[in-house]
């Protein structure tokens, strides 16, 4: 102890004071104050970046969702209206087919009675032809075998018998 | 010759003292590793300030 | 990359100890007039050493005993007012013989203190225990050995950490060279020093005391290990500086709470509160200080102490086991304490801002919880 007190230099203990003072002020204004705020700024700057990232990201993913949401619902529109012309295509085929069918039908229909009408009026001009070819030809007969005595009684006579078996 | 004996004294409380330090400072880093930084800080303040007394004691009986 | 960084570290380290070894073993064996060669000369010459010097000396010439050294400003307040002169008067005596006369006052240096003669006295004398009886130490302002030495640490530091500031300051975000080094440790003392000690919101306005005393005292011990040979902080009157300005700083910026808790501790019996308090109170202005500066003081002196000793082997162990093995011997232990005290160099700076910052923090901390 006494040999340490002896080593004691007072002089040497103001002269350090006094560096030391100076150089904490001096680091202060030149050195430290710069640094640390540098420091602060870069790490806030990094720190703010990073939010901004964070946020970026977050934003992203809500556009994304958004997107996605769009895309589902533009995809079930056109869905629904691919459905609706499908529909409106099958109703339009379903329609022209029946009213073709009912056409047709009634074409046939017509055409049919048409037939029908024809059909009896060619029957009833066969008829009228028939009878009166039937006639030209009785008058004929008539008088070809009116000419002949014995040949009309002999027709009489069939004619007669034919009656009877009537 | 007193002074002698002293300053052995207090090296062998010292040296117990930092044995003790240093081994349950080991003990805690093997047995919790990820520990490690914030036990050598530790150790290292409790060390120096074992350091400070046995120097101290040291100079004061020098 | 990092195998190379390691690499150019250890080699550095290697050349450093190397070098200061050498440097060391020089001064011992070239001590001006005669050798360096019995134990009590080497224990004068490391006692020498270890204090203060008046003059930077690097070599003495053995056969023509020739000093190589330059000179600093010897400034003393004596009985007869401020004198300030060069060392080189004292013509490298240390032993009281070479008397100056400024004026009316006659100084002499004796063991590396400068001294001033009673009026009347023409020599110095001395009683049976070396102590001079008709002389008194004067109030020595000089610009020592020691002086220069925080004046290089001074400049040094505003130099590397003005260049880093002005690279931050041209918009440059990211620091270059040299700053690149220093920008990793001024984050260190703040991350792992001050922040958890002081806490997030107070640390800043110690911020500049802290990396102050933090980067002066490790470059102080650098410079003590390399072949300048200074022993800055292995003065007391330097530790002890640092030491109060810590006392100084936590002491005037305490909180409310942290008075309270010294003076009168809450949930204490009453009787016991005084006696607390003085306790407390001294813990904090004289034994918390004290071992600061004894501990910074004796970890240096104690490394230097030892390294000059281990060097030393190679004179006191040459007549028993030859100059080979006595050199060899000196240089390996001597390495490897080298290695020691540059870890102890960092360790030291560290350990003084951390409890600085510690002590600091138990002041300024404000207590939520009233128990």
């Amino acid at each position: 102890m006494d040999q340490l007190l002896h080593d004691f230099s007072p002089g040497l203990f103001f002269m350090q004071a006094i560096i030391l003072l100076i150089l904490i002020v001096l680091m202060r204004k030149f050195a430290w104050k710069p640094i640390l705020d540098s420091l602060q700024t870069r790490e806030d700057g990094i720190q703010n970046a990073l939010d901004a990232a964070e946020k970026a990201k977050l934003e992203m993913q809500n556009l994304q969702a958004d997107n996605q949401k769009l895309l589902q619902e533009a995809r079930a529109e056109r869905e629904d209206m691919l459905k609706e012309a499908r529909e409106m295509k099958n109703k339009m085929i379903e329609d022209a087919k029946s009213e073709a069918e009912g056409q047709a039908n009634k074409m046939i229909a017509q055409a049919q009675a048409a037939i029908e009408g024809e059909k009896k009026a060619a029957l009833a001009e066969l008829k009228n032809q028939v009878a009166g070819i039937s006639l030209e030809i009785a008058e004929k007969v008539m008088r070809t075998e009116l000419s002949n005595k014995d040949k009309q009684l002999q027709l009489v006579e069939t004619m007669l018998a034919e009656k009877s078996l009537n | 010759m007193y002074n002698l004996i002293g300053a052995g004294l207090i090296v062998i409380g010292g040296g117990i003292g930092l044995g003790q330090i240093g081994g349950k400072a080991m003990e805690g880093i093997a047995r919790q590793p990820e520990a490690a930084g914030k036990i050598q800080t530790a150790m290292i303040i409790i060390g120096a300030l074992l350091e400070g007394l046995a120097f101290g004691a040291l100079i004061l009986g020098k | 990359m990092v195998v190379v960084k390691k690499s150019i570290n250890f080699i550095a380290v290697l050349v450093l100890a190397l070098f200061s070894m050498f440097s060391y073993g020089d001064e011992i064996q070239h001590k001006p007039g005669n050798k360096v060669d019995t134990a009590e000369e080497i224990n004068d010459y490391i006692a020498h050493h270890l204090k203060d010097s008046h003059d930077f000396h690097f070599y003495t010439h053995n056969e023509s005993g020739t000093h190589y050294s330059f000179p600093l400003p010897v400034i003393v307040w004596t009985s007869n007012g401020l004198k300030t002169f060069m060392s080189s008067e004292f013509h490298h005596d240390d032993a009281g013989k070479v008397i100056v006369e400024k004026g009316d006052v006659k100084l002499v240096k004796l063991h590396s203190k400068i001294y001033e003669l009673e009026s009347g006295a023409s020599t110095i004398n001395f009683d049976e225990h070396h102590h001079a009886t008709n002389a008194h130490k004067v109030l020595d302002f000089s610009i020592t050995k020691s002086v220069f030495g925080m004046l290089l640490a001074g400049i040094l530091m505003l130099l590397g950490f003005g260049a880093l500031a002005r690279g931050y300051k041209k918009g440059k975000m990211i620091p270059k060279g040299f700053s690149r080094v220093l920008e990793p440790l001024v984050i260190y003392v703040r991350d792992e020093i001050a922040k958890p000690n002081i806490g997030e919101k107070k640390y800043r306005k110690f911020m500049g005391f802290l990396l102050t005393v933090f980067f002066f005292i490790w470059i102080l011990n650098l410079l003590g290990l390399t072949p300048l040979g200074f022993n800055v902080t292995g003065q007391i009157a330097v530790t002890a500086c640092l030491a109060i300005f810590t006392v100084v700083i936590y002491m005037f910026s305490g909180s409310k709470d942290f008075w309270a808790h010294t003076l009168w501790m809450p949930g204490v019996p009453y009787i016991l509160r005084p006696i607390l308090a003085v306790i407390e109170l001294v813990g904090f202005v004289v034994i918390k200080p004290f071992s600061l500066l004894i501990r910074l003081f004796a970890n240096i002196t104690a490394g230097h102490f030892v390294v000059m000793s281990l060097i030393a082997l190679a004179i006191t162990l040459k007549v028993s086991f030859g100059p080979v093995v006595s050199t060899g011997m000196s240089l390996v232990l001597s390495l490897f304490i080298m290695v020691i005290e540059i870890l102890v160099a960092f360790l030291q700076a560290f350990i003084f801002t951390m409890l600085s910052s510690l002590f600091i923090g138990m002041a300024v901390e404000e207590h939520d919880d009233h128990h």
